[in-house]
């Protein structure tokens, strides 16, 4: 019961990061041909539309969704890969702890790089 | 308490992701769904220490966005692209699939005979054009104006 939880949710965080990691690709990936989000003109990825997104309250949210959506899904796939390799009992905990571990850590890292620039 | 399922080995390991047997077209976008997964997991813990270079500030972000403007790092931009894109909507495919909503109706064995593969191969048709679109808009915004 609970592998199909986590299935659940495996399903459900890869719709969210279809609609927010679309919205970020075509952000930064489209930005000649739509020129979404980029209030200061040019590419994407210059400094002054990066802050402006930055300290924009919508896009901080969308990023730390998306963050979170994308490390459980990354990892939890990961997770699966492994353990259809019918590893023991042990180095299946081992995998999880670790995956968590790294999850937690990454997701600290992105949270404090999403909000960083909005608190200062 | 709750008793364990019984696990049977896994025979072939990793190479029974492409020398399982006789698969159909679908169980190899399988694969390929795993092998992009992992590719955009690697990148994606890279993309969070990249992009996270903006909290020290503009000089810091202008330093880490020249070292991947060389023309390697835009053909891995791409590579990666290609692997969204396909991920995603082999992904859609996946989870349709999964949901019930493009098996079809089952029917009586009769000839000539219809199985769900009638319903799932047009879906795969229709998720690789889209995709296929999706990647040429992507190359084309990145190499058409690139400078």
């Amino acid at each position: 019961m609970k592998e199909a939880r986590n299935w659940t949710w495996q399903i459900i965080t890869g719709v969210v990061i279809l609609f927010c990691g679309a919205l970020h690709m075509i952000t930064v990936h489209m930005d000649d041909i739509l020129g979404w989000y980029n209030p200061a003109g040019g590419k994407a990825i210059e400094w002054a539309n990066v802050a402006a997104r930055s300290a924009d309250t919508t896009s901080m949210v969308i990023y730390i969704i998306l963050l979170g959506a994308t490390l459980y899904h990354g990892l939890y796939g990961i997770r699966n890969i492994v353990f259809e390799l019918r590893p023991s009992a042990g180095i299946e905990k081992l995998v999880t702890v670790l995956l968590w571990l790294a999850g937690l850590g990454l997701f600290a890292i992105g949270f404090y790089g999403a909000v960083a620039l909005k608190m200062a | 308490m709750e008793s364990r399922p019984k696990k049977y080995p896994n025979r072939l390991g990793v190479t029974g992701w492409g020398l399982g047997g006789r698969w159909g077209v679908e169980r190899y976008l399988y694969t390929i769904h795993r092998l992009t997964g992992i590719g955009l997991v690697l990148y994606f813990i890279l993309h969070i220490f990249l992009t996270a270079t903006r909290t020290f500030g503009q000089e810091s972000w202008e330093n880490s966005m020249s070292m991947v403007n060389s023309p390697f790092f835009m053909l891995m931009e791409f590579v990666v692209i290609i692997g969204f894109v396909f991920h995603a909507l082999n992904g859609i495919r996946l989870i349709l699939i999964e949901l019930g909503f493009a098996v079809g109706r089952p029917e009586e064995p009769v000839y000539p005979y219809r199985s769900s593969i009638n319903t799932q191969r047009p879906l795969m048709i229709v998720m690789m054009l889209l995709a296929g679109i999706f990647i040429i808009l992507g190359g084309y915004d990145m190499f058409a104006f690139a400078h």
